[in-house]
């Protein structure tokens, strides 16, 4: 499934939409970004709530698919930039991760 | 054996937010260059950990890539505080980072641990009160 479809079939808000078009290999919710680029293999969804510059970086760095935002959080500016600069697509949930979680395996189980 | 290829970068310690340009660069630069993206994926993920290491502990410092025909090189050379037990620093969880960059999502203890687990080969060499060099190779076969 291509970040754009799950975009879609979920409900999420695009935030960036810069390279929506990767498919989407796992899921991998964490806040600790030290975990996430140990962690999280290639292709990842990654499901936070950390809103800084660096969650985009390390998106890049571990070729991740895409990030999704929970409970409505919103990007910082530098970290928006950093997304569309790189081709980072970044996604909105308004429920919590736990949930986030569940509505994306629902989706991609269908 | 001959080196193909040398990029240096200075890494600005001022600002964590903007860490991790010289690995964003380096990761652009072999990709170009048609590096296998596995190869890729383990530099950027290994020199990001080492880059944002320089910038917590040792307000920054400087950076060499070396591309050759067998392997890559990463060395990281910083004149900050150095590491007083270098063993202690490489178990995961244990950390000296500041609330400021655990609040960032990082300082979790997990740096060296994942350069050890992204790179071939890892050195590092420290002095305490005058610098740590973290030298980085990771295998192109």
């Amino acid at each position: 499934m291509k970040v754009s479809e799950l975009c879609s079939a979920a409900g999420f808000t695009q935030v960036s939409a810069d390279g929506d078009d990767r498919e989407i290999g796992g899921v991998y919710a964490c806040d600790l970004l030290s975990w996430v680029i140990g962690r999280a293999a290639e292709n990842s969804i990654l499901v936070t709530v950390m809103t800084n510059v660096n969650v985009i970086a390390v998106a890049v760095m571990a070729d991740l698919s895409c990030v999704v935002l929970c409970e409505g959080v919103a990007l910082d500016d530098a970290a928006l930039q950093k997304a569309k600069e790189n081709g980072v697509a970044v996604l909105s949930s308004e429920k919590p991760v736990y949930e986030t979680c569940l509505l994306i395996n629902k989706v991609m189980c269908s | 054996m001959s080196t193909a290829l040398n990029m240096h970068y200075i890494v600005d310690g001022s600002d964590f937010t903007t860490a991790g340009e010289a690995s964003t660069a380096v990761k652009m630069s072999l990709k170009k260059l048609g590096i296998a993206p596995d190869i890729v994926r383990k530099v950027a993920i290994a020199m990001y950990e080492a880059e944002i290491n320089m910038v917590i502990h040792a307000g920054g410092g400087e950076a060499d890539v070396m591309l050759e025909s067998d392997k890559i090189t990463i060395r990281l050379i910083d004149h900050g505080k150095g590491i007083p037990d270098v063993d202690l620093a490489m178990k995961e969880g244990y950390s000296t980072a500041p609330d400021t960059v655990r609040s960032l999502g990082f300082g979790a203890g997990m740096g060296l641990p994942n350069i050890k687990k992204y790179s071939d080969e890892m050195y590092i060499d420290t002095e305490v009160g005058k610098g740590t060099t973290v030298t980085i190779i990771i295998n192109l076969h």
